[in-house]
């Protein structure tokens, strides 16, 4: 499974969100630290669900580092998060 | 397990300035896009910063992530609490809750600098 597609599928079971968009962003780091040849090393993700609602901006960041542990200790460099409630813009 | 010795090591670090930075390169020259983003706000914001290289330590640069549970780089620290990394500083930044807090805790911000 692509990372792109893990990533999905773990913060889809664990936020059930309004919205989620994730974008593979590794074109834009290449060469730089991090970067592997192929990709899937930096990522933009943007995430609304009820969860983020009335939550921290650490403390949501932390519910999202919780899910991805496992990626982030290991093949994700880089994770750009943009994270709201429902009716956040 | 964060080690003790490590631990205060990075207290001293945390504790060396009201405002902290630890970051990948120096704050004149960031060796990473994230770290250069976040020395951009401060500069523009006119915040006096120390910058903590932890490319210059792989002890630190791995001790910090435990220190405060957050897995990546940048982390800005203010009066020696951890506020956040690079997407929550640009956010704050640009909803004016950075200068805000900076300046309740008695930090200078020149936002004509």
């Amino acid at each position: 499974m692509s990372m792109a597609k893990t990533l999905r599928r773990k913060l889809q079971d664990a936020f059930q969100p309004v919205v989620l968009e994730i974008e593979d962003d590794s074109h834009h780091h290449a060469g730089h630290a991090g970067w592997r040849p192929g990709g899937e090393t930096h990522f933009r993700v943007r995430l609304r669900a009820n969860a983020f609602e009335g939550v921290s901006r650490v403390a949501r960041h932390r519910l999202v580092h919780d899910v991805l542990a496992q990626e982030l200790q290991g093949a994700i460099h880089a994770l750009e998060l943009d994270l709201g409630g429902p009716h956040d813009r | 397990m964060l080690d003790e010795a490590l631990k205060q090591r990075i207290d001293q670090e945390v504790a060396a300035q009201d405002v902290v930075l630890f970051m990948k390169g120096s704050p004149v020259f960031p060796q990473c896009g994230f770290s250069a983003a976040v020395v951009q706000v401060l500069g523009h914001m006119g915040v006096k910063f120390k910058g903590v290289n932890v490319l210059d330590d792989p002890s630190i640069r791995d001790g910090i992530k435990e220190y405060s549970s957050w897995p990546t780089i940048p982390q800005l620290y203010v009066k020696g609490e951890f506020v956040g990394g690079c997407d929550i500083i640009r956010e704050m930044f640009e909803t004016g809750e950075l200068a805000e807090m900076l300046q309740t805790r008695g930090i200078e911000v020149q936002l004509d600098a």
